[in-house]
């Protein structure tokens, strides 16, 4: 991944920045430039929970390339307390006891590598809390 | 806007077709499709594909197909919607005739899957980049996401997911264009092996190459070339949130449902209506849930539908991926709206050998893409 692409996106990935319209209050995860619900354009910095529950989950055996050597691994989609939803990786837990509804919290994590001289890349992935 | 018609079809047989490049198997579809037709030359193509550049470094399809097509100076446009190109390029050739801008117009799409890219990587580029597929996710891992969370609120069972597959696979047995012209069993979708649970590899479209394409052309033309030129009553395209993660409900495709009401409204047709229809199986689960969207069956019900054989050739009252659907007549990316219509085509002159549904006169084709940011539905009808 070359780093610029990677730098944009670190307030997201490291500190959970979201950004909550001024208008109708939803708040966007990662930040837009337009709200898709009430169309301002005006919003403000947050920070998301960093708390929620298990929406959906699966358990990956084929994988990206980039995470070929990793598999199984468990992948899921997260509800945070704040209502916004999320994919992210779920680490640290039997994955025969995944469960829809379980309550779950992100926690900074390497996510990827880029190749042998490459950037580490970092973000969120969730624990069974 | 003027009425239109589909008045013939071509494609290749589906598959591993490692001695064709994608340019033959462009223009071998094109051709039998001109052919069919029986017209002398085309005012102007479209050419559906996903991601031609990754998965064989050609870009500028458009122009690449009509020169080797020896349609030069035609406009030729390539349409990209990711698995969703076929349907949107036929939608857009749609419009051109509609328009009266052009008279006779192929609507084509292709994809050459087994050149060596990376399957799995190049097709996650029809999701979110940044945030999903950042994460590892993988399109079967988006679908089994979909189908734990279907499973947990409508009690759907494995078992009815695999009855999915089975039925296609009966139906591809009797489809000489399939790539898999096997039946399988229950047992073994069952015991084959896991690639994002609870989807195993039987529940899963295949990798394939192909090519497939139309011609249309104004209704008032159309008598010149066949008898039963086959009517395009409606067509409708939607859009939704690239990321599965954002939508409110992890179990309805709004695209689809969204798409499913407008063309209703358009044709002024029913779900009960349609007497087939060509769905987007790219995973079993998918069928259940676009055949609910769609109107078919009640919220939930899906799963079980298919299981009582309500969407069988044989039994339905509304046979579901006669064609054998992407599940075992293949799916080349691009390729695969096309051969949609083309089923509706067959089936609506009456065509379809030993897969023909009794009485079939309204057909309707449902085509998406991603894990349904995308959605194009349209409806055919013998006249």
């Amino acid at each position: 991944m070359i780093s610029p692409k990677y730098f944009r996106e670190i307030p997201q990935r490291y500190r959970l920045e979201a950004s909550r319209c001024k208008e109708c209050g939803t708040i966007h995860f990662p930040p837009r430039l337009i709200c898709n619900k009430c169309k301002s354009q005006e919003f403000e910095t947050v920070k998301l929970s960093d708390s929620g529950k298990l929406a959906t989950y699966t358990v990956i055996r084929v994988a990206p390339s980039k995470f070929s050597q990793e598999t199984p691994y468990a992948i899921g989609i997260v509800e945070l307390n704040d209502g916004v939803k999320l994919t992210a990786q779920i680490v640290e837990t039997d994955l025969d006891k995944l469960q829809i509804g379980q309550n779950v919290k992100l926690v900074f994590r390497r996510i990827q590598d880029d190749g042998k001289a490459g950037i580490h890349c970092y973000g969120y992935k969730a624990v069974v809390s | 806007m003027k009425e239109v018609a589909v008045i013939g079809a071509g494609m290749t047989r589906f598959g591993e077709l490692w001695n064709k490049s994608i340019k033959d198997i462009f223009v071998e579809a094109a051709l039998k499709a001109i052919k069919d037709a029986g017209v002398d030359h085309i005012d102007s193509m479209y050419v559906g594909s996903m991601s031609s550049g990754l998965f064989v470094g050609q870009e500028h399809l458009g122009a690449v197909m009509a020169d080797y097509l020896g349609m030069n100076p035609i406009p030729a446009t390539r349409v990209e919607s990711a698995c969703a190109s076929g349907g949107v390029s036929f939608r857009q050739a749609y419009f051109e005739v509609a328009s009266g801008q052009s008279e006779i117009v192929l609507a084509g799409g292709v994809e050459k899957m087994t050149d060596g890219a990376d399957v799995t990587d190049a097709l996650a580029t029809a999701a979110d980049q940044e945030y999903e597929v950042y994460q590892g996710i993988t399109f079967p891992g988006l679908y089994a996401m979909i189908t734990n969370a279907h499973m947990h609120q409508y009690k759907t069972k494995r078992e009815q997911l695999a009855a999915v597959a089975v039925k296609n696979h009966r139906n591809g047995s009797k489809n000489p264009n399939a790539q898999f012209r096997s039946e399988i069993t229950i047992d073994q979708v069952l015991r084959s092996s896991l690639v994002a649970d609870p989807l195993r590899l039987l529940d899963c479209s295949p990798v394939s190459d192909g090519g497939a394409a139309v011609i249309l052309c104004s209704m008032e033309i159309a008598k010149k070339f066949t008898d039963t030129p086959i009517r395009v009553s409606g067509s409708v395209q939607t859009s939704d949130t690239i990321a599965l993660h954002s939508r409110s409900s992890l179990t309805t495709l709004k695209a689809v449902s969204t798409a499913a009401e407008k063309i209703y409204k358009m044709t002024n047709l029913k779900p009960q209506d349609i007497d087939f229809a060509e769905v987007h199986d790219c995973f079993s689960i998918a069928e259940i849930v676009v055949s609910e969207d769609l109107g078919f069956f009640d919220k939930g019900r899906g799963g079980s539908a298919v299981e009582e054989g309500s969407t069988s050739l044989e039994t339905g009252k509304i046979p579901i991926n006669t064609s054998g659907g992407l599940k075992s007549k293949g799916h080349p990316v691009g390729a695969t709206g096309i051969a949609q219509i083309i089923e509706l085509y067959e089936q609506l002159q009456g065509k379809a050998g030993k897969r023909q549904v009794k009485n079939a006169h309204v057909g309707l084709a449902q085509n998406m893409g991603g894990s349904g940011a995308s959605c194009v539905i349209n409806i055919l009808e013998a006249i």
